[in-house]
């Protein structure tokens, strides 16, 4: 049997993050060209207010194609979608996007743990979830989940992180894949 | 936290509709499960044949159920800038109408119904207006007709209400009292709460205005287009739908038949 048929592809990659994560993917984004095989999907904390000021400023960093979400549209490859604010997102076996405003996780809506939680239900081991710098332990039972659920986990190294804290509780949690800086996530991402 | 597997999901799915006749068959299932094993985690259950066997047997527990997989997360002029362009652009159109018909759908406990109580009296329009509030869970429905919301909201609730435009002193609507507010009667007097399910009930007046805010999300798309289908058959014509910020209603056969109000989750009704 060759190897291909084993190990699934990625088709989603999740990425969680709060206070100095936005450094990271400033960094990150400007430098992925193509993404055809895989769809980005970024959660990241921000104020609970209706603006869209995050989707404007990744999309400014970005020429891949930054996909307005709302409820039940379509998870496909290529694009990068963001969670928006004061809502959860979730995915849909069918590939749908859901969204759902219960109450706050870790404080957080959206919470990473949340979206990492529901992606490791519905795609298993096609899903790769990176968790970037935070102040706040949220991610981590999400890591977990995708873990057991046969999908690939990065962290951000501690040392290479603004704020420590949530890559650290993650590591002390969850048996990471790969540890890496933001020029190991960023070819960790070409690699895919 | 996810305790439970498809197959059970479907399993009690398939249970509380043979046993309760509530269809949840329609609702989004990434949602859905979240929500029963929150229940699962709540109320303490071993398992999930625990849970399977309480619904089937105790009626009481399963209408705690639909209280507690229902989300009940609302607040007072949520999203103001929305409130905004009712208060401007859309209550002075429906205003010349000598009776004005509203339908809050999935009206939780109550806080978009007084506050938009609020916009019509200022814009003087409550006495000729009736606001209908309905939603699949009474145990909200009778917190919504109390009035009663905790005190320590009210500080976002005020500066919800300025940014969507109001002018008085946010505190002169209600009555503080043990750390909660009380609404005035001025407000709820022309409000009318029942129990009603977007899945399985009808039509049941026609409206001129119907809001249906973060209610069709925890629905598949098969369910939401049925209850478009009620909305729209409940609109008179050039009767106003309004949505949740991150609802559409742009991948509907309907929405021919609706125009939407600039960029708002607005749409009017033109055929």
């Amino acid at each position: 049997m060759e190897k291909d048929t084993v190990t699934p592809r990625c088709k989603v990659l999740l990425i969680g993050g709060s206070a100095g994560s936005l450094e990271v993917l400033i960094k990150i984004l400007p430098r992925l060209t193509a993404i055809p095989t895989f769809a980005i999907v970024i959660i990241v904390h921000r104020k609970s207010s209706e603006d869209s000021t995050l989707e404007e400023l990744i999309a400014a960093k970005t020429t891949l194609p930054v996909k307005d979400v709302e409820d039940k549209v379509v998870l496909e490859p290529g694009n990068i979608y963001v969670a928006p604010s004061d809502y959860h997102l979730l995915f849909e076996k069918n590939n749908l996007l859901s969204l759902d405003t219960s109450e706050k996780v870790n404080y957080s809506r959206p919470s990473i743990d949340v979206s990492f939680e529901s992606a490791a239900d519905a795609f298993g081991p096609e899903v790769a979830a990176i968790l970037l710098s935070g102040a706040n332990s949220d991610g981590t039972h999400g890591l977990a989940e995708i873990r057991e659920a046969g999908g690939i986990v990065v962290i951000q190294d501690p040392e290479s992180a603004e704020i420590p804290f949530m890559p650290r509780n993650a590591l002390e949690n969850v048996a990471a894949n790969y540890i890496l800086d933001v020029e190991g996530i960023l070819r960790y991402i070409q690699s895919l | 936290m996810v305790l439970i597997d498809d197959r059970e999901l479907e399993l009690l799915i398939n249970d509380v509709f043979e046993y309760h006749g509530f269809d949840f068959s329609g609702y989004s299932r990434a949602s859905l499960k979240r929500r029963v094993d929150r229940l699962i985690h709540l109320d303490g259950f071993k398992n999930f044949g625990e849970l399977l066997y309480k619904v089937r047997t105790e009626p009481d527990y399963f209408k705690h159920m639909v209280e507690e997989i229902t989300v009940n997360v609302t607040e007072m002029f949520r999203d103001p800038l929305f409130y905004k362009v009712l208060r401007n652009e859309i209550l002075p159109i429906i205003g010349t109408k000598p009776f004005i018909r509203i339908w809050h759908a999935g009206c939780s406990t109550g806080e978009e119904v007084y506050s938009m109580a609020i916009l019509l009296k200022e814009a003087n329009l409550l006495h000729k207006s009736l606001l209908y509030a309905t939603d699949i869970n009474g145990l909200v429905l009778d917190v919504a007709k109390k009035g009663i919301f905790p005190l320590h909201m009210m500080k976002q609730y005020s500066e919800n209400y300025m940014v969507s435009g109001g002018k008085k002193d946010f505190s002169h609507y209600y009555t503080a009292n043990y750390g909660y507010a009380k609404f005035g009667e001025d407000l709820s007097e022309k409000m009318v709460f029942s129990q009603h399910n977007l899945v399985s009930d009808g039509s049941f007046n026609e409206f001129d205005l119907i809001l249906c805010r973060n209610v069709l999300i925890y629905f598949d798309k098969e369910l939401q287009e049925k209850a478009l289908v009620l909305f729209d058959d409940s609109l008179a014509k050039l009767g106003y739908l309004a949505l949740g910020t991150k609802e559409t209603i742009k991948f509907s056969p309907l929405q021919m038949r609706f125009k939407q109000v600039d960029r708002e989750k607005l749409w009017k009704k033109i055929l």
